[in-house]
């Protein structure tokens, strides 16, 4: 059984007896997962490659359905509700859990247009209200002084830097609750990891977070909760200050002193 | 020799053989050109354009004829192979995938793309010629659809798989549902591709003749209605041009100019586009 420490916290999401399997495995990739995730936190995941952290992230927006045979059991609770059920609207669901990927995934428009992208989703028309929304989700990705007198160029002529907290104005702009970062900066330099890293600190008092990272230091600046998985298990969630120092578990220990991985 | 010398000579060779065989290749290909348009440009003149096929030996014969029922038989297998190219490419792409269905597609389509088209031309001989009881615009525009489907198609699902799927995956974790996925995201970002694939599969069926010969057949005047037989540029250059009649002969050439130009254009806006493309 996995070591959780106590979460005081609301809880944005609660993981319960939890198994997800490919198409086609035999074997499930995450086994019997339990884990309380921190409303208004950061909750970082380590782990070595294959331990399913990503697949673990990429449940929360069931993002795992648009390709078929892939299999979920147990429960993911969000506001009480186990998102996993059938019934589930997915669409409603991933406008409120929203999703920064590994390589920057700017649309083939306008920059303005991304930005505007997941709000033209909801109906949204009004002119002045997109304008303010759009430029207030680009002040908060903190990109908005380097864009803002070429809203109307292409958005494949930014920086990956750029390119990623364009990505993350786009989520933020239709106002998750939950925003989940698969290694948002593992494809960028370290003075726009350094941006990305601030700008997910700042995030957390408008937006639960979780952040898949396979860079310990990483995780260890940024987050108030870190997760570490093994094998398609949790092996311990501790306070990030704590873990770093006094892992409960002999594994975490072993894992973040360098001696596997 | 040492082994590094050696190595430089098979270098060495490989290279000027490869480079012989290419200038070979370009060396026919610029006879082709050259010939066709000293002969073709020759034949030009304004007439062409203006006077519709007459009997050898009269003055005002031109080609026009030929020219507009080329773009109707031409016009209508491109309104009806585009749209089915495109969609039935999306089909295999975003839905059907990895589907058993959609592996038979690619695969007839695969085999259709290397038909000989006369074998095509045949085919709707059989199914809309005969049972019509004569020859029609539509007949070849229904073959020349047949031939462009596949082109289309594969370019279509070819240039989709291009789109990366992380890209599909963020706007699909923006609340987006997949209709709007592919005409927003995926259509744009494969654009100048599927263009370019629509941009030569016209210019391969406006250089048919063999599908043709079976199916709209030809008329020495204007025709506008499809339900008839209808002259296209290239019966009409395969009759004029094995004619023994000199000034058919050259009516020939000017036939085979105006459509190579035609298809070569059409060729390199392709090209542009993928390069465009590629340049990005």
């Amino acid at each position: 059984m996995a070591t959780i420490v106590d979460i005081f916290e609301e809880k944005a999401l609660e993981v319960k007896d939890f198994e997800f399997t490919y198409a086609g495995a035999d074997a499930p990739s995450i086994k019997k997962l339990d884990m309380p995730i921190a409303k208004n936190s950061i909750t970082a995941l380590i782990g070595p490659s294959g331990c399913g952290k990503t697949t673990l992230l990429r449940s929360f927006n069931r993002i795992h359905d648009l390709y078929p045979g892939n299999k979920y059991a147990g429960e993911i609770l969000f506001k009480g509700e186990n998102i996993l059920l059938p019934k589930q609207d997915l669409i409603n669901l991933r406008i409120q859990i929203g999703m920064i990927f590994q390589k920057p995934t700017a649309f083939p428009m306008s920059i303005f247009d991304n930005v505007a992208y997941g709000m033209r989703l909801q109906g949204i028309k009004n002119k002045t209200e997109l304008q303010d929304r759009v430029e207030k989700a680009l002040k908060d990705a903190a990109i908005f002084e380097e864009v803002k007198d070429r809203l109307k160029q292409d958005a494949n002529g930014l920086s990956g830097g750029q390119q990623q907290r364009l990505c993350i104005a786009r989520a933020i702009a239709v106002e998750p609750e939950v925003l989940l970062f698969d290694e948002p900066t593992s494809a960028l330099d370290p003075i726009s990891t350094a941006g990305i890293e601030e700008l997910v600190v700042e995030l957390k008092n408008r937006v639960s977070i979780i952040i898949v990272t396979h860079n310990m230091q990483q995780a260890a600046r940024v987050s108030d909760y870190t997760g570490f998985m093994y094998l398609g298990e949790l092996v311990e969630l501790g306070r990030t200050e704590e873990m770093f120092v006094t892992p409960r578990e002999k594994l975490t220990e072993e894992y973040i002193t360098g001696k596997f991985g | 020799m040492t082994h590094t010398q050696k190595r430089i000579v098979v270098n060495n060779v490989v290279m000027v053989l490869s480079a012989l065989s290419a200038l070979v290749g370009m060396g026919f290909l610029f006879w082709i050109l050259g010939v066709l348009v000293l002969n073709g440009i020759d034949a030009l003149n304004w007439a062409i354009f203006v006077n519709e096929g007459a009997p050898p030996g009269y003055e005002e014969s031109g080609l026009k004829h030929a020219m507009i029922g080329q773009l109707y038989i031409v016009g209508v297998a491109t309104f009806f192979g585009v749209p089915l190219g495109i969609l039935a490419g999306t089909y295999l792409s975003e839905y059907g995938q990895k589907a058993k269905l959609a592996e038979i597609i690619r695969d007839i389509s695969d085999i259709m793309m290397s038909a000989p088209s006369i074998v095509i031309g045949a085919f709707v001989y059989a199914i809309i010629v005969a049972p019509m009881g004569h020859f029609s615009g539509w007949a070849g525009s229904v073959a020349l659809t047949i031939i462009m489907l596949p082109i289309i198609l594969r370019t279509t699902d070819d240039m989709l798989n291009l789109v990366p799927s992380t890209l599909r995956e963020a706007a699909f974790a923006l609340g987006a549902p997949k209709y709007k996925v592919i005409i927003q995201i995926v259509y744009r970002g494969a654009k100048a591709g599927i263009l370019t694939g629509v941009l030569l599969g016209v210019a391969r069926v406006a250089g048919e003749t063999a599908p043709l010969l079976f199916t709209s057949f030809n008329d020495n005047f204007l025709n506008t209605d499809m339900m008839e037989p209808m002259a296209s540029l290239t019966v009409t250059m395969y009759n004029y041009a094995t004619s023994p009649y000199e000034d058919w002969q050259k009516l020939g050439w000017a036939a085979a100019f105006i459509l190579s130009m035609f298809i070569l254009g059409l060729n390199i806006i392709g090209r542009i586009f993928l390069l465009k493309k590629r340049g990005k």
